[in-house]
């Protein structure tokens, strides 16, 4: 009953071998022609036997984990099949990945059961290869084989037909992560962290959560500096993640935020926006950036707009000291006005505890109508629709020299921008059908 | 007319080796080499003088050798062991530089003063900017430890300069220096066998490889370019990829804890960990080198990356950690026979 509706993982229920080729390999034959000299062991040696159950991958010795991986790159290696080597009595175990299904548990335990305190190993010139293969007690009983195959069909199965240079390219990365071997700029940006795997993990809350909607993105430059002026909402600085993830996905550029030092201050969340290419919102970082060729995004408002009560939605605050607009002057970037229309509800802001938010020297302390009501179940945001416009730029390269120090100019050009911003929240809400969808 | 150079704290390993460097420059006359300690190497052609630069004794040597050329090197942090405690290190730093500074006041013949300091007047805080220029301060004071004696000494420097117009004052604020050879506290802090880390911080380094340090002192002393200026190597390395690099284990405690992770390294009789260093080991600090090129005219031949690799191959990987766990095994059964 075992033996025949065995369909291993990851073949699409072809019968026989799944990588397909037609020949068994050296090794196969090799398992298959000692199979039946070969005695089941009931003794084995830990580490031997921790390798061999289906958790094999959280055993800890490395040696035999490197052979499995040596294996796992032979293209060649047999693949588990129902006649792959048929002169072996084994029994896949359950729940293992190469395992059939439930029906194999029962046989398992009654084939190995009577060999059980059987004499040593015989022949040790076997390799570890064929002495895995042996029948014995119930822990030891998955053969390398098979290993092989679970894994070579997984990595098919989730990379798809060219999973080997992309699992090779993944160890890579994670060669390079563990030996410190890839590039931080000076701003403590780590591309290769960003891209892999802080905006990977944002990117689902993104497309599938928020449904973002990206507009005008053709009115970010492809390359050199700009300043992306946003507004600021959502109790939580989301609305900056998601602009740098739309922003990615849509021109394949990094926002750099600039963040407040509050940021730097925490522990963790200081360390993650420095790799993630935050840095300190002061005039002298948003220059260096800009005039490095970044793609700089600011949101003016500050705690101001991120903090303000749910009441004042899609309220522009105040922009600041309109440092931003002196910095876009003295490099000559464009400023791209960019309105998040959908932040403003994802925390619906309605009460505040200053006295408790100094006394842990934070801004404000959120009330919403779900945290701390509901717990750690009211962190979840509310899945609103988002939509993000980035408008047309204000070029700055323009004015004279000097500009930047004229606060009249810097101060017209800062209600410049805030008005567009203004007036682009205003239509897009207009567009907008509802909340959530 | 060629130099006649005096190079303060000479017995140190940079010292002795920029005034043997200088000692071989046909530019360079001759060069005197003072400290409170006797080398401990061979100087060559460097005459040796055992002053103590806290005494107006320094004063004689600078006129009575026609000293020119004055390299003050010998403001440093602690030395580790030898008795050396924070009172002593500092007034060595200070007052020695005040002592310094007024001999050379009075010395008319001298033209030019080279002050190694560090990069540590900066700092470090989460308010800081990414990097600092030449004309940026720290954002919080430092209110203790080297970093207040490099601030106050550079006050005294920039008075001497005020109150000397006629002589070149090059400052050089160098960032940490590692490589095979030198010995300070970062040094140290990658040697320790496991190494602690701030929890949840990770902080920017950027260094500067000892032959580099040579030569940007070597080259002030002759150039005698006035101001003051970063010097580093490019890149940024930040801490936890360092200690990959290194191979070491680490062990994150908070914040507040690393000075006191310091004390007991001391105390374990393993090296020690500098409890000034826990800001700089939370937040980093970044300097821009444009005025080191532009302005000094100096280009380091390490990078922040390949100082620290070669400094990394100088330490290796794990050796260390079994070389100070064997050393430490041994201090505790030697305190057990004993």
């Amino acid at each position: 009953m075992a033996d025949a509706e065995v369909i291993p993982l990851g073949t699409r229920g072809k019968p026989g071998r799944g990588s397909g080729s037609k020949r068994p390999s050296a090794a196969a034959r090799t398992l298959a022609g000692r199979g039946p000299r070969s005695v089941p062991g009931a003794r084995r040696d830990p580490v031997e036997q921790r390798d061999g159950r289906p958790d094999g991958d959280s055993a800890p010795g490395t040696a035999p984990r490197r052979k499995r991986r040596a294996a796992t790159r032979t293209p060649e290696e047999p693949v588990a099949g129902t006649d792959g080597a048929p002169n072996l009595e084994r029994e896949p175990r359950p729940g293992s990945q190469a395992g059939p299904g439930p029906d194999a548990g029962p046989d398992a335990g009654p084939g190995a059961g009577p060999d059980a305190g059987g004499a040593p190993d015989p022949e040790p010139e076997l390799g570890p290869t064929a002495e895995r293969i042996r029948e014995g007690d119930p822990e030891g009983g998955i053969p390398v084989g098979d290993w092989v195959s679970a894994l070579t069909s997984a990595a098919r199965e989730v990379f798809g037909e060219r999973w080997e240079p992309r699992v090779a390219e993944l160890l890579a990365l994670a060669r390079r992560r563990v030996t410190g071997d890839y590039h931080v700029d000076e701003f403590g940006f780590d591309v290769e962290l960003t891209e892999r795997f802080l905006l990977a993990a944002v990117r689902p809350l993104a497309d599938k959560w928020f449904r973002v909607e990206v507009r005008g993105a053709d009115n970010i430059p492809a390359d050199g500096g700009a300043l992306v002026v946003s507004n600021h909402s959502g109790t939580v600085p989301m609305d900056g993640l998601m602009t740098m993830v739309s922003v990615k996905d849509t021109t394949g550029r990094n926002l750099r935020p600039l963040g407040a030092d509050l940021v730097f201050r925490m522990p963790f969340l200081g360390e993650l926006a420095r790799k993630g290419g935050v840095t300190l919102a002061c005039n002298e970082d948003a220059e260096r950036m800009l005039s490095g060729g970044e793609l700089v995004g600011v949101w003016p408002e500050g705690y101001k707009g991120i903090g303000k009560p749910y009441s004042q939605r899609y309220k522009l605050q105040r922009f600041g000291r309109g440092g931003f607009v002196s910095a876009a002057l003295r490099t000559g970037v464009p400023i791209i006005p960019c309105s998040v229309v959908g932040a403003e509800e994802i925390y619906p802001l309605v009460g505040n505890i200053p006295a408790l938010a100094r006394l842990v020297g934070l801004p404000y302390l959120p009330i919403t109508p779900f945290f701390p009501l509901l717990g750690p179940l009211g962190l979840v945001p509310l899945p609103s629709k988002w939509l993000i416009e980035f408008g047309e730029p204000i070029r700055t390269d323009t004015f004279a020299e000097g500009a930047a120090d004229d606060p009249m100019l810097v101060f017209n050009v800062t209600d410049q921008v805030r008005e567009t911003v203004q007036q682009t929240l205003y239509s897009l809400l207009m567009q907008r059908r509802s909340v959530f969808y | 007319m060629r130099r006649v150079v005096l190079v303060t704290g000479v017995s140190g390993d940079i010292g002795s080796r920029l005034a043997r460097l200088l000692a071989d420059d046909p530019a360079v006359q001759r060069v005197v080499g003072v400290d409170v300690l006797p080398p401990r190497s061979d100087l060559g052609r460097v005459s040796f003088m055992r002053a103590d630069i806290r005494n107006p004794v320094i004063a004689k040597v600078i006129a009575g050798q026609d000293v020119d050329t004055v390299v003050h090197l010998s403001v440093e942090p602690e030395r580790g062991g030898g008795g050396s405690t924070r009172t002593s290190a500092k007034e060595h730093n200070v007052i020695g530089t005040m002592q310094l500074l007024a001999a050379c006041q009075r010395a008319a013949g001298v033209q030019r003063l080279v002050v190694r300091s560090s990069a540590a007047v900066y700092g470090s805080s989460s308010r800081d900017p990414a990097m600092f220029t030449e004309d940026m301060s720290a954002k919080r004071q430092p209110r203790s430890g080297y970093a207040k004696d490099v601030l106050e000494v550079e006050g005294y420097v920039r008075g001497f300069a005020r109150r000397r117009p006629d002589v070149a004052v090059t400052t050089l604020r160098a960032a940490d220096v590692v490589g095979p050879r030198v010995s300070t506290p970062l040094t140290d802090y990658f040697r320790l066998p496991v190494v602690p880390t701030a929890l949840g911080y990770d902080a920017r380094l950027q260094l500067l490889h000892e032959s580099d340090l040579l030569a940007a002192l070597h080259q002030a002393a002759l150039d005698g370019v006035h101001g003051t200026f970063n010097l580093s190597g490019e890149g940024v390395l930040m801490l936890s990829q360092a200690i990959r690099r290194l191979g070491r284990a680490t062990v994150p405690v908070p914040r507040f804890a690393l000075s006191a992770v310091g004390t007991v390294t001391r105390q374990a009789g393993v090296r020690r960990l500098h409890a000034e260093l826990s800001g700089y080991l939370t937040f980093g600090r970044g300097l821009d080198t444009g005025r080191m090129r532009s302005v000094l005219g100096f280009t380091p031949e390490h990078t922040t990356a390949s100082a620290f690799a070669d400094f990394g191959q100088a330490v290796g990987p794990g050796r260390d950690r079994s070389r100070s766990m064997r050393r430490t095994m041994a201090t505790s059964s030697g305190a057990e026979h004993g």
